[in-house]
């Protein structure tokens, strides 16, 4: 057992690195911070109850695009009995004009790089 | 070999340890957000009466445009329905003619119609523009090509682009006859003038061409281009159907159409 303190010493190193996305944070703040995003939408609610739109809002609209695009089929009919358009910027975006402070907020906490806006044209931040 | 109990105190008392020390890091990552939202229905309610108040789709069997080119020359250096074509379909516009987009446009009369060009040919022909889009062929030999289905004939003879399946592989564009697809070689964006929020612009590497504004036939309005024309040079309407306007001025008069030769069947027709 020569070596024990090194091999420790090893030991610890190592397992300071592998847990390092645990308590990187915590330490030196930043990347747990939650996202805050702002409901700017005077609607009450959503195409769908707002745990879903959350959760698949983007199987939501990869559905909405492939019916619209490939099938023209344009009507929404929500839960509610409500039929809406099915478009981004027509709909989602309607409600949702604060893209930096709502769709933002999640994807950057989220690392998710969404391609919809290289082509989808944001609103500009009023109603 | 077992383990002994002090070995087994220790084990357990690290385990508890980290975990207890994990465990602040663990919650921030897992916690889960909940998202009130309150106020009022009626900005919903009036999405919804949006949707509603849409007009009905126009629909037909079989989608055709008539040219009439004399109208056409009659206004000369007329450029509505291009102008309003671009505007409408956030068409970029590019200064160096190798990066130009054109979904509608105008060419000379001999290179549309080479095999209709002699050296008698009326000099109003010789002289005027014809007005060019995409021939929304019968038998689309773009269509053929695209390896990701990202261009189809539909039902009503529309042939149809779904950009967000272009790979921009530029088969197509080595399949049409007629030149009525660009590549988006840059960035399009900095070269729309006036950005129209409902319509998506394009991305680089992605082929485009006109749609017959499918669009605005499933609001109800007729193309942008018909609209836009005040020499009433463009009618739009449905081949399958006897009684359109279309129908009734094939009929009646001479027609020719592009490359008809090629058998892609174009869905232009231009009256001279």
């Amino acid at each position: 057992m020569n070596n024990s303190g090194k091999i420790f010493a090893g030991l610890a190193i190592f397992l300071l690195l592998i847990t390092l996305p645990l308590w990187y944070s915590a330490a030196f703040g930043g990347a747990t911070e939650k996202p805050d995003l702002k409901i700017v939408c005077d609607a009450k609610e959503c195409v769908a109850p707002t745990a879903y739109m959350t959760a698949y809002h983007m199987d939501l609209l990869n559905e909405w695009r492939d019916e619209v695009v490939r099938d023209r089929d344009r009507l929404y009919t929500a839960e509610n009995g409500k039929t809406f358009d099915k478009s981004l910027s027509r709909t989602c975006m309607n409600c949702h004009y604060n893209k930096a402070d709502f769709c933002d907020q999640c994807h950057d906490y989220a690392g998710v790089k969404p391609y919809c806006w290289d082509c989808h044209v944001e609103p500009k931040e009023t109603p | 070999m077992g383990i002994d109990r002090r070995k087994f105190m220790k084990f357990a008392g690290l385990t508890a340890a980290l975990s207890l020390a994990g465990k602040p890091t663990f919650g921030a990552l897992v916690e889960e957000d909940s998202l009130e939202v309150t106020p009022p229905l009626e900005k919903l309610d009036k999405l919804a009466a949006d949707a509603r108040a849409v007009g009905q789709p126009l629909t037909a069997r079989r989608w055709a445009m008539v040219i009439d080119l004399k109208k056409c020359h009659d206004a000369e250096n007329c450029k509505d329905c291009i102008h309003a074509c671009h505007h409408t379909h956030n068409v970029p516009e590019f200064e160096n003619p190798k990066d130009e987009i054109k979904w509608l446009w105008k060419e000379k009369f001999e290179h549309a119609f080479h095999e209709q060009e002699f050296e008698f040919v009326q000099e109003e022909h010789r002289h005027s523009d014809t007005l060019l889009l995409c021939n929304h062929c019968d038998k689309p030999p773009c269509v053929k090509v695209c390896p990701t289905g990202a261009t189809w004939r539909r039902d009503d003879g529309i042939v149809m682009m779904d950009w967000h399946r272009c790979i921009g592989c530029r088969y197509c564009i080595a399949g049409c006859p007629y030149g009525s697809r660009s590549f988006n070689w840059r960035d399009p964006r900095p070269f729309i003038k006036d950005t129209q929020i409902d319509f998506p612009t394009r991305m680089r590497g992605v082929v485009e061409k006109c749609t017959f504004c499918e669009e605005l036939l499933a609001r109800g309005q007729l193309p942008a281009c018909v609209e836009a024309c005040k020499e009433k040079a463009l009618i739009f309407g449905d081949l399958e159907d006897p009684n359109s306007e279309v129908r009734k001025i094939l009929s009646s008069q001479f027609s020719i159409r592009r490359k008809p030769a090629l058998g892609t069947h174009p869905e232009v027709y231009y009256l001279i």
